[in-house]
C-alpha cells in the first residue's frame, strides 16, 4: 500500500509541476462558472432550479472535455517510460507491474479528483458566494463524481493505449482517434444509422443497448436523466427509465469501461520484455 | 556439477537462450557467479552483454534454459522481495528529468524501503550534495552517471549489476567511481559489471567472461585466460651497439625476431620457450646490456578471443 502510494505521489507531483492541475482547475472552473452564470438566463420555467440548468450544460461540456484531459494524463503512462527508459530502472526496483499500474492510476485519477473538484466545486463555491441558490446540489454532486468515473474510464483507456503502441507518437494520435471516435463520431455514426434504418431494425430496445454500450454516452444519460429537475429541464423526463436503465446500471457499464482496459492493460504489460 | 556447488551459487545461469523474433541474442550460456565474486562481462557492442544483464535482473525472460538469481527465477513476481538486495545500474541511464536528483533518489528509497537520510549521504558520497535540488533535466551526462551509482546503492545492495558503468566518467571520476565500487565489494557485495574498459576493470575483477556473438567464448581469471590463450611473450633485447643483427641470428628456432635495429631487438616466443630463450640470452655474455620482458597485453588477450581463434 506504501508502495502503491509512493508511486502515486510521483504522478501527482509530475502533474503539479508540470501545471498540469493548475491548468485543468481553472479551465473547469471557468467553464462551470461561465455556465452557472449564463446557464441563470433562460431560467423561467417551473420546478427547475440554477444548478440543474448548469448540470445539464456542464454535463454536455464535460463530456468532450473530462475524456480529453484524462488521456492527456495517460497516453503517455507506460509508452513514455519504456521510450525513456526509465521503467527498465523502475522495474528492478522491489515493485510488482500490477503495483506500478494500479500506483499511476490513483496517482491520475487523483489529479482528475483534484482538478474536478477543484474547479466545479470552486465555481460552486463562487456561485454561493454570489447569493445563488443551492438547490439541486445533489444533482450537481452527483455530475461531479461521474465525471470522475467518466476520467476514470479514459485514464484506463489511454492507458492500454499506452501499453500497446511502440512510440509516444503514435500513442498520441492513437488517443486523439480515441477520443474522436468515443465522443463525436459513435454518437454520429449511430444516430446515422438510426436515419438510414428509420426504425426498421433498430427498435428501442437495440438503441437503448448501443446508447449504454459506450461510457459517453452512459455519462449523458446519467447525468441529464437521472434527477427529475434536470431531465425535466433537459426535455428528456423519464426517457432512461422507460429504456430500462436505471443509474446504477449506468454507473456498472462506465464502471465496466475501467476495469476491462486496466485488466487488459495489465495482462500486456506483465508478458512485456523490457 | 556438485549439488553444493549451485547451491553457493548467487547467479546460476543454464543453458540459456534469447531470441527476439528470428534474432538470437543469446546462446546456450552457462555461468555460475558465486557470492563476493566481481564478474566483468567483456565483448564489443551488441555481443549480448545488456541481454545478459536484462535476463538476470528478471526484465526479459530466456527463450530456453534457466536463470536463478538468489535462489529464485527473477522474472517471477515471487522474486520481487529478493530486489531489495539488487542495485542495477542500466547503459546510459535515464530518469524522471522534471524531478530534482534528490527528489529521484528519494523516490527509489521508498520503493527500496530505505530511510531518507540515507539518501544525503549517498547524494554527498556521489559528489552530488550541490546538485541535489537541481533538476535531473539539467545535469550533465557524468551527474547523471553519478545519481545512476547512487541509486544502484541504495539500501547497501548484496548484488550489482553495472552495466558500462564509467561511459561518460572523466578518468577523476572514474577513480572515486571505483573506489565506491571497492567499498560496497568489501562488505561482500558480488558485483557483474559490464564493460569494454579492460584496464580499468583488470585489478578488481575476480573472472572476466568473454561474449561473442551471444555466446561465451571464454571465462576465467585472468592467468586462466591468458594460459588458454597461449599468446607469445616478448622480449626487447638490447645489445652492444652494431652486434644486433649478429646476436639476433643466435636466437634459434621458435623465436620470432622482430624490430631489428643497430644496437637492439625484439623476440616473441611462447611461454614454454621463455625460460629456455632468457638463460641462452644471459649465457651470450657482455654483448648483451639489457633486456626487457612484456607479458601479454590484456587487449592482445581481448582481440585474441574476439578474433574468434580460441
Amino acid at each position: 500500500m506504501k508502495l502503491l502510494w509512493t508511486l502515486a505521489l510521483k504522478e501527482i507531483r509530475d502533474g503539479m509541476r508540470n501545471r498540469w492541475i493548475a491548468a485543468a482547475i481553472v479551465l473547469l472552473g471557468i467553464l462551470a462558472l461561465a455556465l452557472s452564470l449564463l446557464g441563470s438566463a433562460p431560467t423561467g420555467s417551473v420546478n427547475v432550479s440554477d444548478l440543474d440548468i448548469t448540470v445539464i450544460s456542464l454535463a454536455s461540456l464535460s463530456v468532450y472535455l473530462i475524456p480529453l484531459i484524462a488521456l492527456m494524463l495517460s497516453f503517455d503512462a507506460l509508452v513514455g517510460e519504456f521510450e525513456r527508459g526509465t521503467m527498465m530502472l523502475l522495474l528492478t526496483y522491489p515493485v510488482t507491474r500490477w503495483q506500478v499500474i494500479i500506483g499511476k492510476f490513483l496517482g491520475h485519477l487523483l489529479i482528475l479528483f483534484i482538478a474536478i473538484f477543484a474547479g466545479y466545486g470552486g465555481a460552486i463555491l463562487i456561485m454561493m458566494l454570489l447569493g445563488g441558490s443551492m438547490e439541486g446540489w445533489q444533482s450537481y454532486s452527483m455530475m461531479m463524481l461521474s465525471s470522475l468515473l467518466l476520467g476514470a474510464v479514459f485514464i484506463a483507456l489511454g492507458y492500454l493505449v499506452s501499453v500497446l503502441v511502440k512510440e509516444r507518437a503514435t500513442a498520441a494520435g492513437t488517443a486523439i482517434g480515441l477520443w474522436l471516435l468515443f465522443v463525436v463520431m459513435y454518437d454520429l455514426l449511430l444516430f446515422g444509422a438510426l436515419l438510414i434504418d428509420k426504425g426498421q431494425l433498430i427498435g428501442q430496445q437495440l438503441f437503448a443497448m448501443l446508447m449504454l454500450v459506450s461510457p459517453t454516452d452512459s455519462y449523458r444519460i446519467f447525468n441529464l436523466s437521472m434527477f427529475e429537475g434536470v431531465s425535466q429541464a433537459a426535455g428528456i423526463a423519464g426517457l432512461a427509465s422507460e429504456a430500462g436503465m436505471s443509474g446504477t446500471l449506468l454507473l456498472t457499464v462506465m464502471l465496466l469501461w475501467v476495469v476491462v482496459p486496466l485488466a487488459t492493460t495489465l495482462l500486456v504489460f506483465q508478458r512485456r520484455e523490457l | 556439477m556438485v549439488e553444493s556447488d549451485t547451491a553457493s551459487n548467487v547467479i546460476t545461469l543454464q543453458a540459456v537462450s534469447k531470441r527476439y523474433n528470428n534474432e538470437t541474442v543469446l546462446h546456450d550460456v552457462n555461468l555460475e557467479i558465486q557470492s563476493g565474486e566481481c564478474i566483468v562481462l567483456v565483448g564489443h557492442n551488441g555481443a549480448g552483454k545488456t541481454s545478459l544483464l536484462k535476463l538476470m535482473l528478471g526484465l526479459t525472460r530466456p527463450s530456453s534454459g534457466s536463470v536463478e538469481v538468489l535462489g529464485r527465477n527473477p522474472a517471477f513476481s515471487a522474486a520481487v522481495a529478493q530486489r531489495l538486495a539488487l542495485g542495477y545500474l542500466p547503459e546510459s541511464v535515464a530518469f524522471y528529468e522534471a524531478m530534482t536528483g534528490r527528489e529521484v533518489l528519494t523516490f527509489y528509497a521508498q520503493l527500496k524501503a530505505v530511510n531518507a537520510s540515507e539518501c544525503e549521504k549517498l547524494l554527498a558520497l556521489v559528489g552530488l550534495g550541490d546538485a541535489a535540488k537541481r533538476r535531473v533535466g539539467t545535469y550533465s551526462k557524468g551527474m547523471r552517471q553519478r545519481l545512476g551509482l547512487a541509486q544502484a546503492m541504495l539500501g547497501n545492495p548484496q548484488l550489482l549489476f553495472l552495466d558500462e558503468p564509467t561511459t561518460g566518467l572523466d578518468p577523476v571520476l572514474r577513480q572515486h567511481f571505483y573506489e565506491l565500487i571497492d567499498g560496497l565489494q568489501k562488505e561482500g557485495a558480488t558485483s557483474i559489471i559490464s564493460s569494454h574498459a579492460l584496464n580499468e576493470v583488470e585489478a578488481r575483477a575476480s573472472r572476466f567472461v568473454i561474449l561473442k556473438e551471444g555466446g561465451v567464448v571464454a571465462s576465467g581469471t585472468l592467468d586462466e585466460l591468458y594460459k588458454q590463450a597461449t599468446l607469445p611473450v616478448h622480449v626487447k633485447v638490447i645489445v652492444k651497439p652494431g652486434e644486433a643483427s649478429n646476436v639476433a641470428g643466435r636466437m634459434g628456432a621458435g623465436v620470432t625476431i622482430s624490430e631489428v635495429n643497430n644496437q637492439s631487438f625484439s623476440l616473441s616466443c611462447f611461454k614454454e620457450e621463455k625460460m629456455p630463450i632468457i638463460r641462452h640470452i644471459s649465457s651470450l655474455g657482455e654483448v648483451v646490456h639489457d633486456m626487457q620482458i612484456m607479458p601479454p597485453r590484456l587487449d592482445e588477450l581481448y582481440t585474441h578471443f574476439m578474433n574468434g581463434d580460441a
